[in-house]
């Protein structure tokens, strides 16, 4: 045989077209080698989506060139309280942009009651938003679904699309029971998926009366004319001395909020994946050394024609990474086929209520599994292929 | 010795058995209306050209198979007409095998292998090695009792066999083609050791061969062809 | 017993297959522990509810608060056996992320109300000595480094905003392997005391847990406590410990589904690897199944053999897979401070153990049948 790169090709073609035509004889264990990695995909996508979506629901809540202003040292707004005097000084800062009917800024207030959870039947929280005129503008994406939106100074309340999947009874026309109030709901709103979906908004004058908070409130959100409006924005309020707050960018407010739940999902779900992935090297280790035991004579025969140690090593390679990545993407696949978009809904240890997010099976988690199984495919070929690499040839043409 | 009563007239009775093969949709008759019997301590040898039905007959007289016509008789008992299970235990009891390829398990040293019929009885772990000792020494490989098999030569994975196939101190003892897989000299030791057990302890022996120089030894050859029998070799 | 060498032989055949195969199953049942600790974490505080206590909050949410005086009235309800109160305190000690529970309460009934947690006499008597006393659980006093007599800094966004110092006169264990013993509890009359300061709160508490003199009776009790408060001001709703755990961890998530299904997707994946193994294994032995046959081994005699191979696997991987997560499940949380109770229940471990019995019996049953469905005659030619 000639050498060179080309002939060196061919041969790296021939072996693995050999390797792959003697598959269906080993079937079963190149099955059972395939499900495993299809399987450690399936979970690391799986679960990992669960955190990118907890995470996309919040992020998609933050538009760049929005603020909220807490009270100095509260990391939420249920802990945090502004007064009406404070809240119109922070509508009157710097940045804050405005339209025909004043400044882009809503007061906000933010308590929680109980409702029936629809998928456990046990009470869970949900938030009640008290909020002011500018509150659909200081948010990006909100717009309403269904009915119409409350009328100012009345008991009404508009659910978010999340919130009504989530809990039982929150329909057009049904009635929240809070204490001794009604709460008639008159619409449904959606915000892209954000944070604001999970929530039940209302007046925040009517929810301050009903709520004995007198004229006090515990956020603003306001937009701002630009992102780049924040810093002076900012400035300016934590340098007055009448203001005792605390101001971040909307985004990095829910991304703070996320990174609690979502650094637990991800260590718990990395290690779990990462466990299984150990397994799928043990299991694809002994597919492969059983396949090259079994293609002894083969692999010496070619051998002894002249076919190199190095076209062998890496065909075998080649045909354990084939397998696991095929093994990978169907997991993968099936991973995006049942849990892309499932809807479901869990606790936000920051508010103590209800957020409603969906599983998000995004391309990186995709790519990010079919890494893993190229991985495990390369580790599980490697041993067996430099053994075969190593058979003693003229031993190897006489076993039977 | 055996402890049985002792059974009066010949130790094989094949009657009239017919044994037929499917091969798709054909029936083949292997053997067809084939008679034979052996007496007690006899040393018989089958011989007969490849596809003549000699292991067949073998399997039918050791049990592990039944006619499809036909009685089969061991000491008077009817084992054609034994379920699987009973054939088994019937096995266990009454029959020791030596095979062409020894069929050792490559796991076992050489005295576990022969203690394996054993293990099917109810003798204690002392008991069974006394007689797995006694089987080595008859067969001359006491020495060699905790090697593996694949560290025997041809010649003593045989032995091994053969105290394999003795260590019950079975009836009957059936040998298909125990010299196929060994040169000359091998061949004769196992022969020599075959015709001592026969002669000394007047184990009654019926070997599949077609060897004429192991048919020599036994005291009386019959010949099979096509599925029948004769006392003549193919014309 | 006397089958051991044949067993043991078979599996030392292949020396790498058999380890691959083991470390598959160790790995499974590793994995299999450590989603066990983790669902306890999550969800575990509903086993260990008391079966004679009640919870009684806001009817609005939890988050709203009850009057002081409401104690008084519900001990005077029948059925009740005592009555006590806790409040959430929300402080942060240096960091958010170092959450951990602190709640005023009034010192001897409150421990009589909880007897799982277990704090030594003398440091009850320095914490009604010390009206700036607190004390707290071992998980968290091991985890920052505390010592009796150490100052606790605390500060409270809710109450008073400002940084409260409390006496750590005591620190507490659980009786019981899961109790929860990351809380911090110090004198509501202190609390009381500082927070007249402050307009806020002044009277109300958090919520109360009463204990019932039957247990059951206890529905019965929850009506009656939340009857005497209906049409006031602040309307309770009184529910069963373990239902307002239960309640809590379902706003988690249904954590236990989850779980079941990452469970079911590993021993799915390992039934198959495992299992295809055994049969290949089994095939390269038919000859030798054959002789055993011959030589008069019965049917089920080589069923058993087969099914006590593949069972003595998976037991040995098992095994050592239960052994090795029990080990690190003992270190505890491994997530650095999300998941304060890890541990492993002494029923997960039995579970596993049964389950790695079910995947050998599993992976062994359908060699083990073909193996004796074998014809005799057939096995011995394929040698």
């Amino acid at each position: 045989m000639q050498s060179g790169p080309l002939n060196w090709l061919a041969q790296l073609a021939a072996v693995t077209r050999f390797g792959l035509m003697s598959l269906p004889q080993r079937r079963g264990s190149v099955a059972a080698t395939v499900f495993g990695i299809a399987g450690v995909v399936l979970v690391l996508v799986g679960v990992l989506s669960i955190a990118s979506g907890f995470r996309r629901a919040l992020v998609a809540s933050g538009a760049p060139d929005a603020a909220i202003v807490l009270r100095s040292g509260a990391d939420s707004e249920m802990v945090s309280g502004l007064s009406r005097e404070d809240t119109r000084l922070i509508a009157e800062a710097p940045g804050v942009a405005r339209n025909a009917q004043g400044a882009l800024a809503s007061a906000e207030l933010f308590v929680i009651i109980n409702l029936p959870k629809r998928s456990t039947g046990t009470d869970a929280n949900v938030p009640l938003r008290g909020v002011e005129a500018a509150a659909l503008r200081v948010r990006d994406h909100v717009a309403l679904v269904a009915g119409r939106t409350f009328e100012w100074g009345r008991n009404e309340v508009l659910v978010g699309v999340g919130a009504a999947r989530e809990f039982a009874g929150l329909e057009v026309g049904n009635t929240i029971r809070v204490g001794r109030e009604s709460w008639p709901i008159v619409g449904i709103f959606a915000a892209n998926g954000g944070v604001a979906e999970s929530e039940i908004w209302t007046d925040a004058k009517v929810l301050q009366g009903a709520y004995n908070r007198g004229d006090s409130f515990q956020s603003v959100y306001a937009r701002l004319v630009s992102p780049g409006a924040f810093r002076d924005f900012k400035d300016a309020l934590t340098a007055n001395p009448q203001l005792n707050v605390k101001v971040v960018r909307q985004a990095d407010y829910y991304a703070d909020q996320s990174e609690t739940v979502s650094r637990l999902i991800t260590t718990l779900g990395v290690m779990i994946a990462g466990l299984m992935a150990v397994g799928a090297v043990f299991g694809a280790l002994n597919t492969m050394y059983s396949s090259v035991a079994a293609r002894t004579r083969e692999i010496a025969t070619l051998r002894a024609l002249g076919f190199g140690r190095g076209a062998i090593v890496v065909a075998l390679m080649l045909e354990s990474t084939l397998l696991a990545v095929g093994g990978g993407s169907a997991g993968g696949a099936l991973a995006y086929v049942a849990f892309n978009n499932f809807h479901a809904a869990t606790m936000n240890w920051q508010s103590f209520s209800q957020v409603a997010f969906a599983f998000a099976v995004t391309p990186h988690l995709l790519v990010q599994g079919v890494i893993w199984a190229t991985g495990i495919g390369l580790v599980g070929g490697l041993f067996p292929a430099l053994r075969a690499a190593r058979l003693p040839i003229a031993s190897a043409l006489r076993e039977l | 010795m055996s402890n049985e009563p002792e059974h009066r007239g010949p130790l094989v009775q094949v009657a009239g058995v017919t044994k037929m093969f499917h091969r798709g949709s054909e029936d083949i008759p292997v053997l067809s209306e084939l008679s034979l019997e052996v007496a007690r301590g006899e040393f018989l040898a089958l011989m007969g050209p490849s596809g003549s039905g000699k292991s067949t007959l073998l399997n039918l007289i050791g049990g592990l198979d039944r006619p499809t016509q036909g009685t089969v008789a061991i000491a008077g008992d009817r084992i054609d007409a034994l379920s699987d299970r009973q054939l088994a235990a019937w096995r266990a009891r009454h029959v020791g095998f030596v095979f062409q390829l020894y069929n050792l398990i490559p796991v076992l040293t050489a005295e576990r292998n022969v203690e394996l019929p054993l293990l099917l009885t109810h003798l204690t772990k002392a008991q069974r090695r006394s007689h797995v000792a006694t089987a080595l020494a008859i067969v001359g490989l006491s020495h060699r009792a905790d090697h593996y098999p694949r560290t025997l030569s041809g010649g003593e994975q045989q032995r091994v066999g053969i105290a394999r196939g003795i260590v019950t101190d079975p009836t009957l003892l059936l040998c298909d083609e125990p010299t196929g897989d060994l040169d000359r000299k091998a061949g004769d030791e196992i022969l020599n050791l075959l015709q001592g057990l026969n002669r000394e302890q007047g184990k009654t022996i019926v070997m599949v061969t077609h060897d004429p120089h192991a048919s020599a030894r036994a005291s009386r050859t019959v010949y099979l062809n096509k599925g029948q029998l004769s006392t003549e070799p193919e014309a | 017993m006397k089958y051991a060498h044949l067993i043991w032989g078979n599996l030392l055949r292949k020396k790498l297959r058999t380890s691959l195969t083991l470390l598959s199953i160790l790995v499974a049942f590793i994995l299999f522990g450590l989603l066990c600790a983790i669902k306890q974490a999550l969800v575990g505080a509903v086993g260990l509810a008391g079966a004679d206590r009640l919870i009684v909050r806001h009817k609005v949410s939890i988050i709203q608060l009850l009057p002081e005086n409401y104690q008084a009235r519900m001990l005077r309800l029948p059925g009740v056996e005592l009555a006590v109160h806790q409040t959430w305190f929300g402080g942060i000690y240096q960091d958010p992320r170092n959450f951990f529970m602190q709640c005023p309460v009034v010192p001897v009934e409150y421990m009589a109300m909880f007897p799982e947690f277990i704090l030594p006499p003398e440091q009850l008597q320095a914490w009604l000595a010390t009206r700036t006393g607190a004390i707290v659980g071992r998980n968290t006093a091991q985890r920052f480094g505390w010592k009796i007599g150490d100052k606790i800094p605390i500060m409270s966004p809710i109450w008073g905003r400002r940084t409260w110092e409390f006496d750590l006169v005591g620190i507490f264990d659980g009786r019981d392997k899961g109790t929860d013993t990351t809380a911090m509890f110090f004198r509501y009359d202190y609390f009381d005391e500082v927070r007249q300061t402050q307009n806020f709160g002044k009277g109300l508490v958090g919520w109360y847990t009463i204990r019932v003199k039957d247990p059951a009776r206890a529905a019965e009790v929850a009506r009656l406590v939340d009857q005497e408060f209906e049409n006031s001001p602040a309307e309770t709703k009184t529910e069963p410990e373990g239902a307002f755990v239960q309640a809590w961890a379902n706003q988690i998530g249904n954590i236990a589904l989850i779980v079941a299904g990452i469970l079911g997707a590993v021993f799915f994946t390992i039934l198959l690897v495992t299992g295809s193994t055994m049969s290949q294994a089994v095939r390269e032995r038919i000859g030798e199944l054959g002789v055993l046959k011959a030589i008069g081994f019965s049917n089920g005699q080589v069923l058993g053999l087969v099914l006590a191979e593949s069972c003595l696997l998976s037991l040995l991987g098992g095994g050592l897979g239960l052994g090795l997560a029990w080990l690190f499940i003992a270190r505890g949380d491994p997530t650095g401070g999300l998941l304060p109770l890890f541990y492993f229940r002494g029923q997960d471990l039995f579970t596993g153990a049964g389950l790695a019995v079910a995947l050998g019996l599993a992976t062994g049953a359908f060699p083990a049948l073909q193996a004796t469905r074998l014809r005799v005659a057939d096995a011995l030619r394929r040698m």
